[in-house]
């Protein structure tokens, strides 16, 4: 691993590379005092935001909070470990969030690693001019705020303003932003236009690794650009699409900032839980922490769950 | 030309010898295909900031007339004192906050990163594989799963509508300590650790005076994407600081957004949308070559 990270890190003098020699090695015991002034502040603070947050979300899931019919008494909390779980796979709109956001990550995922993919290729490609400014043109939008990409798309998007809508007039046609059946997929052109970019710098950096023999050789044998691809380049990058599939599928499960900025403009088709986050913001604005809470426990058992299951699948087809 | 290709094969190591020969083995229709394809992807990418930057030059009020992609008159400095003037200048009073939250949320995330990192792949100690498994774990929550926990606890003990509520999570980066692990495995020598023991120098004063000028550029990677991270956490700030003063531009302009072109002028959103991002551009652009190389020690594995 060593060797090839230096590969491809320029920020790295070559002489400082400690050789084939293993880490860990010649690592040394050390002082409790040393321990905790080193690891002592990150440990403090991650178990406090970090964990804390994990077990306390996980513990509120299974309390429901009982009010009287008239409101006279204190509200109860009572112990009820079922309640919300059974509560939250009844709720149509929570369920409907849920499909929505695992029918966005199986379209868009694909199509946006796709065209990352494609688009460090054609970088990495020979024929390719102009390599610098490509890479930056396409990584600019990853340095937009989401919140902010998502405020400049909405006046791509909104019926004032929409300089596509205005385009295309000449030609008759109209884009429907915001109807109920593209609303989803005028969401995901803006998280495809933030992490393209992001995700084509982490595959064109792998393809930076592939030793130049290699290709040479494959080219003395006459193979295309094509077959070179195909052959040899997609297989060394697969480790990073994998990496970039896991961090997008993660991404696709926060859903939250596109949708709430294009909500107030979106005339109704963007409903309050139309993501399983809006969904749990939702029910904290109503008052229902603990169904809020049983929300999110929810769906990150889902995004493990899908995240181990994805890196078993892609393992074990590497290894056959 | 030739200075791109030199630049490319410094990069690409190994690659080097084969990329000189590139010119001579390429046909023209090749170039032209890939350079289209080139072309018609940055439009894509570039559009909606092109669309920013002609919109703000604009004059006040004709932000959404014509066919937005051209210059239609002049009017940013007049729109820049409007910005101003709105809400007694409240939008540069956001972007000090999200400077301020940022800066010292990456400074000091980007410290106790880099001890953590730094501890987890220069010593041994018990206990070590189940804290680098449990950060690893953490790096592949979704984060703003933990947000709402968050604001309950921090109701609890009093600390809403209080900076530490945006800044206390924004310090702890498990992807930041995962990065430092690797750069310090990677960059600070072994040899060069005990030297600085035998020469009697504790262990702080090692990292300090020793690791931390070799991991540096690795600092400065996490240092910019933890300041990215942070700025665009959206859904923390807006929960935890309700007072106007205290948000950030992402927070302020959404809600200058909300409120229809009513209260504020649509016009002053897409302006300060435009001056919000332009921080963050710069330190990208500056700083390519850090990024660029944390993202690939991220990657290749």
């Amino acid at each position: 691993m060593t060797t090839t990270l230096s590969a491809a890190e320029p920020a790295a003098p070559p002489r400082q590379n400690p050789g084939p020699a293993r880490r860990g090695r010649r690592q040394t015991a050390l002082s409790r005092r040393t321990l905790l002034l080193f690891g002592g502040p990150f440990v403090v603070l991650f178990l406090a935001m970090y964990i804390a947050p994990i077990v306390y979300a996980t513990v509120s899931s299974f309390y429901v909070v009982k009010r009287s019919g008239l409101g006279l008494t204190a509200p109860t909390k009572e112990f009820d470990p079922l309640h919300n779980f059974a509560q939250a796979f009844g709720d149509h709109d929570f369920l409907a969030g849920l499909g929505r956001v695992g029918l966005f990550a199986v379209v868009q995922v694909p199509l946006m690693l796709g065209v990352a993919l494609g688009l460090a290729l054609l970088i990495d490609a020979k024929s390719a001019r102009g390599k610098g400014l490509f890479r930056l043109g396409a990584f600019l939008p990853y340095a937009i705020p989401g919140v902010s990409a998502a405020l400049v798309w909405s006046f791509m998007y909104s019926a004032d303003s929409s300089p596509i809508n205005h385009l295309l007039e000449p030609l008759g046609i109209q884009i429907p932003f915001f109807s109920s059946g593209s609303v989803l997929w005028s969401v995901a052109n803006i998280v495809t236009w933030s992490w393209t970019g992001y995700n084509m710098i982490i595959i064109y950096s792998a393809l930076q690794t592939i030793p130049g023999e290699v290709l040479e050789a494959a080219r003395m044998d006459g193979a295309s650009a094509l077959r070179i691809a195909w052959h040899i380049k997609i297989p060394a990058v697969r480790s990073s699409l994998v990496l970039t599939a896991v961090f997008s599928i993660i991404g696709s499960a926060q859903l939250f900032n596109e949708p709430t900025v294009l909500q107030p403009i979106s005339s109704g088709s963007i409903s309050s839980t139309f993501t399983p986050i809006m969904s749990a913001q939702a029910a904290v604005a109503a008052g229902n922490y603990h169904y809020a809470a049983a929300q999110s426990v929810i769906l990150a058992v889902a995004v493990g769950v899908l995240s181990f299951v994805f890196f078993k699948l892609t393992n074990r087809s590497e290894n056959a | 030309m030739s200075a791109a290709v030199t630049r490319a094969s410094s990069t690409a190591g190994a690659k080097g010898g084969t990329k000189a020969g590139a010119k001579r083995d390429t046909t023209a229709t090749s170039r032209g295909v890939v350079l289209a394809v080139l072309l018609i992807s940055t439009a894509y990418f570039l559009f909606p900031l092109w669309w920013l930057l002609v919109s703000v030059t604009k004059p006040f009020g004709r932000q959404f007339s014509g066919s937005g992609l051209w210059f239609d008159g002049f009017g940013l400095f007049d729109n820049l004192s409007r910005l101003t003037a709105q809400n007694d200048g409240i939008f540069w009073r956001w972007m000090l906050n999200s400077v301020l939250y940022c800066g010292v949320g990456a400074l000091v995330g980007t410290l106790l990163s880099a001890m953590a990192g730094y501890l987890l792949a220069k010593y041994e100690f018990r206990g070590k594989g189940l804290l680098f498994g449990t950060v690893l774990a953490a790096v592949l929550v979704p984060k703003i799963l933990f947000t709402l926990p968050l604001y309950l606890m921090f109701s609890g003990v009093g600390l809403i509508n209080n900076p530490l509520a945006v800044l206390l999570p924004s310090v702890v980066s498990p992807f930041g300590v995962y990065l430092a692990r690797i750069f310090a495995a990677q960059s600070v020598p072994d040899e060069v650790i005990e030297a600085g023991r035998l020469d009697g120098a504790g262990e702080f004063r090692i990292f300090r005076t020793i690791g931390v000028p070799m991991m540096l550029p690795a600092l400065v990677t996490i240092f910019l994407f933890q300041f990215v991270d942070i700025w665009n956490n959206y859904l923390l700030p807006a929960m935890v600081l309700g007072d106007d003063e205290l948000q950030p531009v992402t927070v302020g302009l959404v809600g200058w957004n909300a409120s229809h072109g009513v209260a504020v002028p649509a016009p002053l959103v897409v302006i300060g949308s435009l001056i919000s991002v332009i921080p963050l551009i710069i330190a990208f652009v500056a700083l390519q070559r850090f990024w660029r190389a944390g993202m690939t020690a991220g990657a290749v594995k």
